[in-house]
């Protein structure tokens, strides 16, 4: 009696799952209906955002890529040797980068991707810093934010692409959009980590001194966790960096064009020579964020 | 009045308080309590007074409840249960603002990490207190030196925390504390991070500055020869309970349980006996009065080798041996003045019994406690052993 009682169960159950496995859920379709939906609702937004913003941060591109690139790597060169604490290696490299970059005419589009870089590390570090206060002082939001930047951290670049165009269309804008998703994650991240790390007295002290809590973020955690946020910065700008190539799927100018010209047409020699390009733009944003960091703490 | 009026207070850690609380109003003790509710017993229904000026040492081990009781006075934990009165106002149903504004004005905390800012140089430490309250530039600048000075760091103003040794940290601390000019202030293991030599100069600087300053100070110490040190009273703490309140001398001579007894057996008594506390009545004769024949029968009745001579109103005028005195008597003297020794120690009545130590030891005769040129009374080498062997047996009796 038992026995057959169960084997009655367990064929329904296996019917039944059957059944739910046979009809696939439309999460593809919903999410096309969800972007359409949004691209609609907030047109107000996305056109401005994808014609102004757009052809500001051009213009800016195309200003400095008009500016003599004598002065540009002049420039470079004395910013690096003052951040990196009078020393020569710093300056040197940049030098010497710069001018073979020049030389391999890619200056133009240096700058674009300079450029590129510039406002999309802005962006993430103007939105991932207050998101990381936020995250620091509440374990719900905390709990809340974590997934999603899980989420914008491991999806692959592509999937994302794909909706920036349709809200932004083509060019830097979609690859700011783009970069933006790949790397905010970390400025948040160690900017929620650096704050709840700062030492439980040192909140204690500035409580019982009387500090409200805007006085004990600002003169407390904020210059407490400076470091780590700072770390988290020099990672955002990294990680932007690195979305460049992908970003020129979608139009936008600069190295990574070259980069994916390159691939499409199997040029090795270009490809290498473009690729280098980046590297040597990467290594000198990041001994110069690392040199910030140093310099202040 | 008492600046600070503490009644009831409690702290339980943990999720089901009320159920805990209402346990503990049973009579639960902290294990059942955790056993039966998962909540932690911080405090158990503290209750004590705090008058002005006094130094107010809250002692018990780690665990005891004593940092949680602190961080209760100025609510850096949220009480479950029970007032914090300051100047009248309670402080443990108080508003944010009104919180805030105590905490700004009347009293201030010293950490036993010092907590001080890595990033601000000594003198803005100093100031921090001032400058949340709003303080102009000018004006928290001065009153942070002058605390500086206080302390002693007045050439350091410049100078980052992490380049001054732990001691001078921790008197930054204490300036960074006195600066605001709190009327009470909390400090909790202030000195418990130094290295003992360090400890015992700022327990000392500590008096010191006491005396000028006249604070409400609540010293919160595990070490109870720091307690002893430097308390006018102590209160013992075991398990988030105050177990006995009261003088150094009360807790170390009548501890009120097993606990604080076996607390107080490990201490260094011959640090806080006074010599009037162990000094015994003495044997004297009276130099008016009395000839060699009174000394010599007093000598021998009492067994003693020596006596000491006294005037009519007990002034103290030496001692003689009972050598000399049957050696007078054999020459037919009659006044003890040609035969009166005057080289006895005097040590007066708050000599600790550690400062007799070396006294006694060079002495041929016992020691003796002048007050006014009067005699108090008698050491010998056997009390101070009595009294360093079991404190409670001490015969404290005034000569």
């Amino acid at each position: 009696m038992m026995l057959s009682m169960t084997k009655f169960t367990l064929l329904s159950f296996i019917t039944s799952m059957e059944e739910f496995f046979g009809n696939t859920i439309p999460v593809a379709e919903g999410v096309d209906r969800f972007v359409e939906w949004i691209t609609e609702t907030f047109n107000w937004f996305f056109d401005p955002v994808k014609n102004d913003f757009g052809n500001l941060i051009e213009n800016f591109a195309e200003l400095l890529a008009s500016l003599p690139a004598s002065i540009v790597i002049l420039l470079a060169v004395v910013l690096a040797y003052f951040l990196s604490g009078r020393r020569f290696a710093l300056p040197v490299f940049t030098l010497v980068g710069l001018l073979f970059i020049y030389n391999q005419q890619l200056w133009e589009q240096l700058m674009f991707t300079f450029t590129l870089v510039l406002v999309a590390s802005f962006i993430s570090v103007i939105v991932g810093i207050p998101v990381g206060i936020l995250m620091s002082k509440s374990s719900l939001a905390e709990a809340i934010i974590k997934p999603i930047l899980d989420f914008m951290q491991t999806m692959p670049a592509f999937v994302y692409l794909i909706p920036a165009v349709v809200f932004f269309g083509i060019g830097m804008v979609p690859g700011v959009f783009a970069s933006f998703i790949f790397a905010t994650p970390p400025v948040v991240r160690f900017t929620n980590l650096g704050i709840r790390q700062v030492s439980k007295e040192l909140v204690e002290a500035s409580d019982a001194f009387g500090a409200t809590g805007k006085q004990k973020l600002f003169k407390v955690e904020l210059p407490m966790a400076k470091t780590t946020i700072m770390a988290g910065i020099n990672q955002t700008v990294m990680l932007s960096l690195s979305m460049v190539v992908i970003a020129s799927m979608i139009g936008a100018p600069g190295l990574g064009r070259d980069v994916l010209s390159a691939l499409q047409r199997a040029q090795e020699g270009p490809g290498f020579v473009a690729g280098l390009s980046i590297v040597i733009l990467a290594i000198i944003i990041d001994r110069i964020t690392q040199n910030l960091n140093k310099g202040k703490a | 009045m008492p600046v600070i009026k503490v009644s009831n207070l409690s702290k339980i850690f943990g999720k089901k308080t009320k159920e805990a609380q209402r346990l503990l109003d049973e009579g639960y003790s902290k294990e059942e309590i955790l056993e039966k509710t998962g909540c932690t017993v911080g405090v158990n229904r503290a209750s004590f007074e705090v008058e002005e000026g006094e130094v107010f040492v809250i002692m018990g081990l780690s665990g005891s409840g004593k940092s949680t009781l602190v961080r209760l006075l100025n609510r850096l934990i949220e009480p479950t249960e029970g007032d914090v009165e300051i100047d009248g106002e309670n402080l443990a149903t108080m508003n944010k603002e009104d919180l805030r504004n105590i905490r700004r004005q009347k009293m201030s905390m010293v950490f036993q990490k010092f907590a001080l800012f890595p990033f601000r140089t000594v003198l803005e430490n100093t100031e921090f207190g001032l400058e949340v309250q709003g303080v102009s530039k000018e004006e928290r600048s001065e009153k942070a030196r002058e605390a500086l000075e206080l302390v002693g760091l007045g050439s350091f103003v410049d100078q980052l925390p992490s380049q001054l040794s732990g001691g001078m940290q921790q008197r930054v601390g204490l300036a960074r504390a006195l600066a605001n000019d709190p009327e009470v202030l909390l400090m909790d293991e202030a000195f418990s991070a130094l290295d003992p030599l360090i400890r015992k100069d700022m327990q000392d600087e500590l008096l010191d500055l006491q005396e000028k300053m006249q604070k409400t100070i609540i010293f919160i110490t595990h070490d109870l020869d720091e307690a002893l040190r430097i308390g006018d009273r102590i209160a013992l703490m075991k398990d988030g309970s105050i177990v006995q309140i009261g003088s150094p001398e009360e807790i170390l001579i009548n501890p009120a349980n097993d606990y604080v007894e076996k607390f107080v057996e490990d201490v260094d008594r011959s640090k806080v006996l006074t010599a009037e506390k162990i000094m015994k009545r003495p044997e004297t004769v009276n130099i008016d009065k009395h000839g060699p024949r009174v000394a010599l029968e007093r000598i021998r009745e009492q067994g003693l080798s020596s006596i000491f001579v006294t005037d009519r109103s007990r002034n103290l005028k030496g001692y003689v041996t009972a050598d000399d005195v049957s050696e007078a008597r054999k020459q037919g003297k009659s006044d003890l003045r040609e035969i009166l020794r005057t080289d006895m120690p005097k040590v007066d009545k708050e000599t600790s019994v550690h400062d007799l130590f070396d006294i006694i030891h060079d002495s041929p005769v016992p020691v003796t406690v002048v007050e006014d040129g009067k005699l108090r009374g008698i050491i010998v080498r056997g009390s101070i052993i009595a009294a360093l062997a079991n404190g409670s047996e001490v015969d404290g009796n005034d000569a």
